[in-house]
């Protein structure tokens, strides 16, 4: 019975987030996983579970339903604790960074829980930093664009070759001192405005 | 310039706080206030635990729930100052509401006229069709839970028998509504006035109606940087206290709601946020409780002054439904929760008028009147709770006996 590992349920509306936490869970032995996307009837469903921790993105507004719940579900199970151990305030920073929280029964091994909770934190940060890469690079993309239409305005208006007309935005935006997508959206709106198109 | 970080929830009672940053206030203390929107009670206590927050908006039996050790994660916290008096109220969904004035309603605010009817219409539902209406608050350590608690018992409701109280993000409560998930709420604004202008419901009774002058959001700070940033906190309460009078004015109202609507704080239509200030949450009457009541009071009537009868009554009802049984220690922890000495001591070379007492017995004041101040001459009143009970902090062992839980 002692090496039987903790059930965990994952309550987060990001379905793709939720299952790298699974992932990485079952990845490290663990066979009761459950992910909650969905958080209508949310109460009833760990009600019905019962699980030994719940982890949750910080950024769901039923945070505090869901502590109630945990708090009225006494009468069906031990009391649930918060967090890991409130003396270990670094690893509850790095949570709280990571924008993970977990509940956890009270009385579960403190070197589980942790196990748990730093297994979510660090995939709460990986799927961070892939959406911040997924941000840039579409900016990027949007960037280039931008930019080749700032070029064909002025190879058109003053007959010259792209190269040329690169040049002059880079000079442009040298002298003014901003980014050379800045001058070209600039660019862009106002033959947009002059044309009389919506972008 | 300190740097203060102060998490706050999407509500109109945020607004000392926004208008502090915005209209300068906190500046012209030499603090730059850095102001953090949050999706739950729950992160507002976790970031001021691990010191992410040095202060922030917080629901008022949050700290001394904390202090009492009753929420996970408990934290010392120390609430210097309110937030303002106010600002909740009930909301039905227009199918109860139509019961209601089938059995009699007329649409009154009056918190003993809504609950007559309110309580036929439960009284009708679990009889004759084994219906249990659901109603949300946004918290179990809420004022809204406990005066929604309050006025569903004195109206011969009980509370966790006849119907069942459930939590709900207060940006959620009118979708709930809609979606039939509740039958019922109390939250603060602009909440209600958002499910009444979308047509979900209609407002039937307000915080002010049950218990005038009443306690709602505290500013709350985590002890241990109170302690050792006493300046910054004092400068703090100085700004905070200049924008709450600039909130109180009329002429800024307009301005008010414009600021806080905007999409960094409370995201929704200006007109929302002006209805619950100028005093109609719906088209139909004005909320607010007589002509010198506000339903929302940020300044006057020391809107600020964080009572120690206040926090005592919190604790009482905590004690009332069951969260903790009742002890002088506990009593003691609760009241050494709200903290009017660093009030006074902040705002003593100031204009603001500061009561000289740090408690008061609840419901004593039936009307306005001029009590004794530091300084200048102090209106407080009416503080009454609307089924005529008085609250005397000095004699909470006997309110708590004569507390019924039914």
């Amino acid at each position: 019975m002692s090496s039987r590992m903790p059930s965990v349920v994952i309550v987060d509306e990001n379905a793709a987030r939720a299952s790298i936490i699974e992932a990485g869970l079952i990845a490290a032995g663990h066979d009761q996983v459950t992910i909650i996307n969905d958080m209508t009837g949310i109460v009833a469903k760990i009600t019905e579970i019962a699980p030994d921790v719940v982890v949750i993105d910080l950024q769901n507004p039923n945070r505090d339903m869901l502590e109630d719940a945990l708090q009225l579900s006494r009468a069906v199970k031990r009391p649930v604790a918060m967090f890991v151990d409130k003396s270990d305030s670094e690893m509850m920073q790095s949570a709280i960074d990571a924008g993970v929280s977990a509940y956890v029964i009270d009385g579960l091994r403190q070197d589980r829980v942790k196990a748990i909770l730093d297994m979510a934190v660090s995939r709460f940060n990986a799927f961070s930093k892939l959406e911040r890469e997924l941000e840039e690079a579409k900016t990027a993309l949007e960037n280039r664009d931008v930019i080749d239409q700032a070029k064909r305005l002025i190879m058109t208006s003053r007959s010259v070759s792209e190269d040329e007309a690169y040049k002059l935005l880079r000079k442009t935006a040298m002298n003014q001192n901003r980014k050379i997508v800045e001058v070209a959206e600039s660019l862009v709106l106002s033959a947009n405005l002059l044309d009389g198109r919506q972008s | 310039m300190i740097e203060i970080n102060s998490g706050f929830i999407p509500l109109t009672d945020a607004a000392i706080l926004i208008i502090a940053k915005e209209m300068g206030f906190a500046e012209e203390q030499g603090i730059a206030l850095n102001l953090l929107r949050e999706t739950s009670w729950a992160n507002i206590r976790d970031r001021l635990a691990v010191g992410q927050f040095e202060v922030a908006h917080c629901l008022a039996p949050m700290p001394i729930a904390s202090n009492l050790g009753l929420t996970p994660f408990a934290t010392p916290l120390i609430a210097p100052m309110a937030l303002g008096m106010g600002g909740n109220a009930i909301t039905v969904s227009d199918a109860i509401y139509e019961k209601m004035c089938r059995v009699g309603y007329s649409g009154q605010f009056d918190a003993s006229i809504a609950g007559h009817f309110f309580q036929k219409v439960v009284s009708n539902l679990r009889q004759n069709e084994n219906q249990i209406l659901k109603l949300g608050v946004v918290h179990p350590f809420s004022a809204h839970n406990f005066e929604l608690r309050y006025w569903l018992s004195s109206v011969g409701v009980s509370p966790d028998e006849d119907v069942q109280i459930k939590i709900i993000p207060p940006m959620l409560m009118a979708d709930a509504l809609n979606a039939g998930q509740i039958d019922g709420f109390c939250v603060g604004e602009p909440w209600n006035s958002l499910a009444v202008s979308k047509s979900f419901g209609k407002v039937i009774t307000t915080k002010t109606a049950i218990w005038a002058s009443s306690p709602e959001k505290v500013l709350a700070v985590q002890s241990d940087w109170a302690e050792k940033n006493q300046d910054a906190l004092q400068s703090l309460l100085v700004a905070l206290v200049k924008a709450a009078k600039w909130c109180s004015v009329k002429e800024n109202f307009e301005k008010l709601a414009k600021i806080i609507s905007a999409d960094t704080y409370l995201n929704i239509p200006e007109t929302l946020v002006l209805g619950a200030l100028s005093g109609s949450l719906s088209s139909s009457a004005s909320i607010n409780a007589d002509h010198t009541l506000p339903f929302l009071e940020f300044y006057d009537n020391a809107a600020t002054f964080p009572w120690q009868s206040h926090a005592l009554w919190l604790y009482s009802q905590m004690v009332r439904w069951g969260h903790l049984e009742h002890s002088a220690e506990s009593a003691e922890i609760a009241k050494s929760s709200f903290r009017p000495d660093i009030y006074r001591s902040a705002l003593k070379s100031t204009d603001a008028i500061i009561p000289s007492g740090n408690s008061k017995v609840e419901g004593a004041l039936k009307t306005r009147t001029a009590v004794g101040a530091a300084s200048n001459t102090l209106y407080l009143g009416p503080d009454g709770f609307f089924d005529d009970n008085i609250f005397d902090p000095d004699k909470i062992d006997r309110y708590i006996l004569g507390q019924s839980n039914l």
